[in-house]
């Protein structure tokens, strides 16, 4: 038996405060607002989001000594070059065409004078049983096989004897070759091969032109200088990637996230209220939808562009804008419509309803967020998308003409060069990536921070 | 607290691992029906492809079948001689037919159909052999000759290339509507012998002879088609060392040796197979590598992969010549001599190609006539060496402010660069804008358009200056040297010169040849000084063959790929 | 349902009217000319070319005399390719891109499917990471290029087993399909992988996936009856159009590998403005896409009971 006294009988005393909140009521959009700023990687993605912005606006205004912004200066003396290589240049004369005259007395394949970026000049003696000679170059040696490499100049009689290379010069080694030819031009045993240095030069007047050097500095033929500086290297006309990133930064970001957030919305619009309305009106729409889609794509880009009266090597972005919302919503709004058709049978809209909510409210604040999800999912994938038809539109005179670029095209030119010199291929495709993850992690904490199923979960 | 991401799931799937092994379970038990599904689905499929139609390929190079295999780059869109006008159709045509005269693997003209001929200056004959044949046995006759080239004028055909027919004469009135086919100059007076009146002297006429549009044609196989001669493998007869047995189109194409062909110095494989299609360089490169082809050609960013492989790289100029047409017309900028002269002092071709372009079979222009172009005796440009050309952006900037006062003009509006879609020209197009730019202060607009568009715009004569380029017809400086003269539709930029049309009419009929290639240097000198074009480069192509393959020919005039030499060596070490 | 299977296709010949009506008009309002080609023509030839293709009569005469050819089921004869009927054209061609596009959907529905669960039962951890990374990192560079770096994965795996283990490129044989129809379903199944997993994660909170837990129904039935045939359902919505785009969308894939399909058609047909081709594809397309449409939304109303295709 347990001890029971009457002080267990007492009576509990009484507490106002119980019928106290303990904290204040949060509405949908301030709970949604406060579990975003909790998510750690939305909250990353947000300050990429800026540090883009920033890049994109204030990159262009960047001109230091060592760095100036200028996306269309071509430095055909280094291009294609990759970040971080070595950028030393001799100075020499300005270049004057050789006739193959001064020859050095000298037996079988030899450099008329030290091999520069300028040109390589060789000289040979006819090579015995010789019709003719025809001049290789390679970048490996010439072995048992007798891969010449690449042929760079036939020559049908023996009266020539010298040639100048100055077919794109990297610095580095070549080894050229000489084969005599037969009476009928073909190969003929018995060739001669020379290794060769060659050494990045410019001249006094490039220098002072591009700005590396000073008009006062004394400078003179045989210093060495360094030439401009490229953080990421250059691309195939030898522009600073950099530059051009920053420059097709605006156009890429413009069309790139502009584009697919307009027409996804209009898609939201068409596809929610397809959806919730149904009947006649939801088959109207969606045929229209369907026609939308089916119509060739190209055609119509080329008959928007001259609508919007896009003069030639003009940059045509608004009309790419808008040809790419009208011509591109319908799957969103499919999409939506599906997810619709779903949420309307719910049971919380039925109780809305009840409670007297109008078709609006419902809409609005029940049924789209529930979206999201699949919405924020293909803005994810429309955004490259929408990178990558710009930059395949360009070639019929839509979106930016050159020299402007875009990050989509870089990646296009990039892709020609991807195994010889990747840089110009992974840094545009590099900034796509970053953008979309960054739009993706954000969007994925928005639907986090939106989902009402998940609030008070703490 | 938790972050809020990982809160939703987290509370019922984290904390209840058993969820997450057991889901993870059943999703790899439908991973495997998906499989075993997919794997049914793929067997279904391969029937199904089987039965519509694949490529045949015994590898690039099959010793036992005695065949090849090549890659073709384009569906041709038909085989009909008289109206091809593409590049793919003249390639197979050029196997699978021949001409009264040939080209042989020196390049030189050398008897076909015909084996003899003589060419006066009133008109030609030629004396057919005995032993040409056709695929079926039936011999080649002067009448076939005859019909063909009647069928090439008819203006009922529309033949696009019916023009190089028209030295014959009464072709160009014929072609016009104005006359009856039967008027042509051109008569069989047997099996045997053919006959050719001329409009007027054509000394050239032997190397026109060998073109693809002059080849024969049978009438009763002709008319036995039904109106779809060329349309198909069966459609076609063939006279030259290959017969096209089997097209699947889009697909493939199969060709054998022609039993009843003549000249046992030609068709040395028994097969060619074009098992695929396709003009993806770097596609072609795979299959190549892959030992699937036998040949193909080479950009820039492939040649150190080639030097890697240590392949045999070869070149040759494919003829053409790429240049900056400017439009002569009234009201344009361009149609400024001091403006074209500007223009002109402020580039250098060599940069153009060994800096921008890159790629090492080009060769930087220096004149209309490009360097394989045959002279007297000699190469033409030996004979006439090209203008000299230096750049010189002073005297440009002078010639500039000259042309500026001349129209009048505070400062110079944009120009209009019209361009195609192709890389190279976008690439050229760039450099241009950003080089005259940079020496002359011009603001220059890429126009970029679509092949047809563009041709819209030549035509019309929407721009200021066009990147054109010119492949040759014929293996005379005739085929470059009349571009300009104001008589030809070609001339999209309506140059318009007196002295420029007496001298192509010199060099249409002028019978010595002197005098003849005197005209052509001088319509050299006159493209320079009167800056009609700015050249830019000649083409060239890289390529690789198999080693295994010899014989193989690329040919700047003519077809451009020629396998009817080609065999197989099977001496290897 | 018969009478609304009945009404739709009835609604789908009415749009496939419009699109033909449409894209004929602006087909011949866009600028340039079929019949320009390098080597100009005379006069004379010009107008045999115009009457030999129709174009020499009035805009509203042609429309009228191609919609009477087209309800006898004849597109026209190509301008490009002379001779070959467009009817040839897409009755040679289609089936290849078909088979194409549906193992490419295939593949992209069985990959996205199950990676997409995947990444939503192991949501923050290690696969998912990876898997998402991969996702991302796809989209972001061009098609062509994962279409190139694959070919060329062929050519070194060929040679450095020494023999042809898959073929580089070609058609014909199963091994021809595989990594084709890989690399062209690649994009959708990057796509349906996100799609699957965000819709994954809101069917996990929802009510009945609770109250079936509070149940005690077991974790692998959940995961079945209730998660994946709820989730599924948007996948379902993309799934239809994905197999129209993709047969018709083809085109690198179709040029890299060099497969006879009809994608490449459809792209040169614009550039070339070659009116017959042009017309043949998109009606032909379009009704495709219809049909498509009609069977995705049946599908629907047979996967998920609540829905009501009509009110």
């Amino acid at each position: 038996m347990t001890d029971i006294s009457s002080i267990d009988f007492t009576p509990l005393r009484g507490y106002r405060e119980v019928q106290a909140i303990p904290r204040p009521s949060l509405s949908y959009w301030q709970d949604a607002w406060i579990r975003l700023k909790a998510n750690k990687r939305a909250l990353a993605s947000l300050y990429i989001v800026m540090a883009l912005a920033f890049f994109t606006l204030f990159g262009p205004t960047i001109c230091t000594g060592i760095w100036c912004f200028d996306p269309a200066l071509q430095d055909l003396d280094q291009v294609s070059k990759p970040p971080g290589t070595s950028r030393a240049a001799l100075i020499v004369d300005d270049y004057q065409p050789w006739t193959g005259d001064r020859f050095v007395i000298d037996e079988g394949l030899r450099l008329g004078e030290p091999a520069t970026t300028q040109a390589v000049r060789l000289q040979w003696n006819a090579l015995p049983g010789a019709n003719g000679h025809r001049v290789y170059r390679n970048i490996f040696p010439v072995g048992p096989e007798l891969a010449y490499g690449i042929p760079l100049a036939e020559f049908f009689d023996n009266d020539t004897l010298f040639f100048e290379d100055r077919l794109d010069l990297r610095p580095g080694r070549y080894y050229y070759s000489v084969v005599p030819l037969g009476v009928r031009g073909e190969l003929l045993q018995g060739y001669q091969m020379i290794e060769v240095e060659v050494l990045r030069v410019t001249t006094l007047r490039e220098a002072l032109e591009r700005g590396l050097v000073e008009e006062s500095a004394d400078v003179k033929v045989g210093d060495q200088i360094n030439l401009a500086w490229h953080p990421l290297g250059t691309d195939y006309l030898g522009r600073d990637m950099l530059a051009r990133l920053m420059a097709g930064a605006r156009v890429s970001l413009f069309i790139g996230v502009g584009a697919p957030f307009l027409f996804i919305l209009f898609g939201v619009v068409f596809g929610s209220m397809a959806g919730f309305i149904g009947g006649r009106t939801d088959q109207l729409m969606m045929r229209f939808a369907d026609f939308v889609v089916a119509l060739p794509f190209l055609l119509f880009m080329i008959l928007f562009k001259i609508a919007f009266g896009v003069g030639p090597g003009e940059s045509g972005v608004f009309p790419m804008l808008v040809a790419l919302v009208v011509l591109m919503w319908p799957a969103t709004a499919r999409l939506v419509r599906g997810q619709i058709l779903q949420i309307r049978e719910q049971g919380y809209i039925s109780a809305s309803q009840l409670l007297g909510a109008k078709t609006n409210y419902l809409i609005l604040r029940h049924m789209i967020p529930n979206t999201l999800g699949v919405v924020l999912v293909t803005i994810t994938f429309a955004i490259p998308n929408a990178i990558f038809i710009e930059a395949f539109l360009s070639f019929i005179g839509m979106g930016v003409a050159p020299p402007t670029p875009s990050w989509g095209s870089m990646s296009n030119e990039g892709i020609k060069t991807m195994l010889t010199t990747p840089h110009e291929l992974i840094f545009p495709s590099l900034f796509i990536s970053i953008t979309v993850l960054a739009l993706n992690l954000l969007g994925d904490g928005l639907r986090d921070a939106l989902d009402a199923k998940m609030r008070n979960t703490e | 607290m938790q972050d809020a991401s990982s809160t939703e799931a987290g509370t019922t799937m984290d904390t209840d691992s058993n969820f997450a092994t057991s889901a993870g379970k059943q999703l790899g038990l439908y991973a495997l029906y998906a499989l075993f599904g997919l794997s049914v689905l793929i067997y279904v499929l391969s029937v199904a492809a089987g039965s519509s139609g694949g490529s045949v390929s015994g590898g690039a190079i099959n010793i036992e079948r005695n065949s090849i295999t090549i890659v073709l780059t384009e569906e041709p869109p038909q085989l009909d001689s008289t109206r091809s006008t593409d590049a793919v159709s003249f390639i197979v045509l050029a196997h699978a037919m021949e001409g009264l005269i040939a080209y042989d693997d020196n390049d030189q003209l050398t008897p076909g159909v015909a084996e003899r001929w003589e060419i006066r200056d009133d008109g030609a004959t030629f004396w057919i052999r005995e032993g040409a044949k056709w695929s079926d046995g039936q011999p080649v006759t002067a009448y076939d000759f005859e019909f063909a080239w009647r069928r090439v004028l008819d203006p009922a055909t529309a033949s696009e290339y019916s023009f190089i027919l028209y030295p014959i004469k009464n072709a160009e009135l014929v072609n016009r509507g104005d006359l009856p086919k039967e008027m042509i100059g051109v008569r069989a007076l047997s099996d045997r012998v053919l006959e050719v009146e001329f409009e007027r002297s054509t000394p050239y006429f032997d190397k026109l002879v060998a073109f693809n549009t002059y080849y024969p044609l049978r009438e009763d196989f002709f008319e036995s088609t039904n109106g779809r001669y060329g349309a198909d493998a069966d459609m076609l007869l063939s006279n030259g060392p290959y017969v096209v047995t089997e097209w699947i189109h889009g697909s493939s194409m199969l060709w054998k040796k022609n039993p009843y062909y003549w000249n046992d110095q030609k068709g040395f494989l028994d097969e060619i197979v074009t098992a695929y299609i396709t003009h993806d360089v770097n596609a072609k490169l795979n299959l190549f590598k892959d030992g699937q082809i036998v040949e193909t050609s080479l950009i820039a960013p492939m040649l150190p992969t080639a030097m890697e492989q240590r392949w045999q790289i070869d070149r040759f100029m494919d003829g053409s010549l790429f240049f900056l047409e400017f439009n002569h017309r009234e009201n344009r900028i361009t149609g400024n001599w001091n403006f074209r002269r500007a223009l002109q002092l402020a580039q250098d071709p060599s940069e153009l190609v060994y800096k921008v372009l890159k790629e090492a079979s080009y060769l930087p222009a220096q004149s209309l006539f490009p360097v394989w172009i045959q002279g007297i005796k000699e190469a033409f440009r030996k004979e006439y060496p090209a203008p000299e050309h230096k750049i010189d952006v002073e005297r440009a900037r002078e010639h500039l402010e000259l042309a500026r006062q001349e129209l009048g003009l505070e400062e110079f509006p944009p120009i209009i660069l019209l361009s195609g879609d192709s890389p190279l020209s976008l690439l050229a197009g760039e450099y241009y804008q950003e080089l005259y730019k940079q020496n002359l202060g011009l603001e220059l607009r890429i126009d970029a358009q679509i092949f047809k568009q563009r041709l819209a715009k030549m035509t019309s004569g929407e721009f200021d200056i066009v990147m054109a380029g010119w492949g040759p017809d014929y293996f005379d400086a005739l085929t470059f040297g009349d571009l300009f003269a104001s008589w030809n539709l070609n001339n999209r930029g309506h140059y318009r010169s007196e002295e420029m049309d007496r001298l192509v009419s010199i060099g249409r009929s002028e019978l010595d040849p002197e005098k003849r290639m005197d005209a052509f240097g001088d319509i050299q000198q006159l493209i320079h000084e009167d800056v009609v074009i700015i050249p830019m480069y000649e083409r060239g192509i890289s390529f690789v063959v198999d080693p295994r393959l010899k014989g193989f020919k690329r040919r700047s005039v003519g077809p451009d790929v020629d396998y009817s030499y080609a065999f197989i060596d099977t001496t290897e070490d | 349902m018969w009478i609304y299977v009945l009404k739709r296709l009835l609604q789908g010949i009415v749009t496939v009217w419009f699109i033909a009506t449409a894209t004929f008009f602006a087909m011949h309002n866009v600028p340039g000319d079929p019949l320009l080609n390098d080597r100009a023509v005379s006069e004379a030839i010009r107008i045999n070319l115009e009457a030999k293709y129709g174009l020499d009569q009035p805009i509203g005469t042609q429309y009228l005399i191609y919609l009477g050819n087209l309800v006898q089921g004849d597109f026209g004869i190509s301008f490009t390719q002379e001779n070959r009927e467009v009817n040839d054209i897409i009755r040679e061609h289609f089936p290849i891109s078909a088979i194409l596009g549906v193992l490419a959907v295939v593949f992209a529905a069985a990959g996205g499917i199950l990676f997409g669960a995947l990444t939503a039962i192991y949501r923050n951890r290690l696969p998912d990471y990876i898997i998402m990374l991969l996702v991302i990192l796809g989209i972001s560079v061009p098609s062509f290029v994962i279409a190139a770096l694959s070919q060329l994965t062929l050519v070194t795996l060929n040679s450095a087993v020494g023999a042809t283990i898959l073929p580089v490129a070609g058609w014909g044989t199963i091994l021809h399909m595989l990594v084709p129809a890989l690399v062209l379903g690649l994009g959708t199944m990057a796509y349906l992988t996100r799609l699957m997993r965000s819709s994954m994660l809101e069917v996990v909170n929802s009510d009945f996936v609770r109250t079936a837990k509070a149940k005690g129904v077991p974790p692998a039935r959940i995961f079945t009856k209730h998660q994946l045939r709820n989730a599924i359902l948007p996948v379902i919505t993309v799934l239809g159009p994905s197999i129209a785009a993709i047969t018709t969308g083809g085109f690198v894939v179709e040029l890299v590998f060099a497969i006879p399909g009809l994608g490449r058609y459809f792209v040169q047909a614009v550039q070339q403005l070659d009116y017959t081709v042009i017309m043949g594809t998109t009606v032909f397309y379009g009704a495709f896409l219809v049909f498509m449409v009609i069977l995705v939304d049946l599908l629907y109303g047979f996967i998920d009971p609540r829905v009501k295709l009509e009110k």
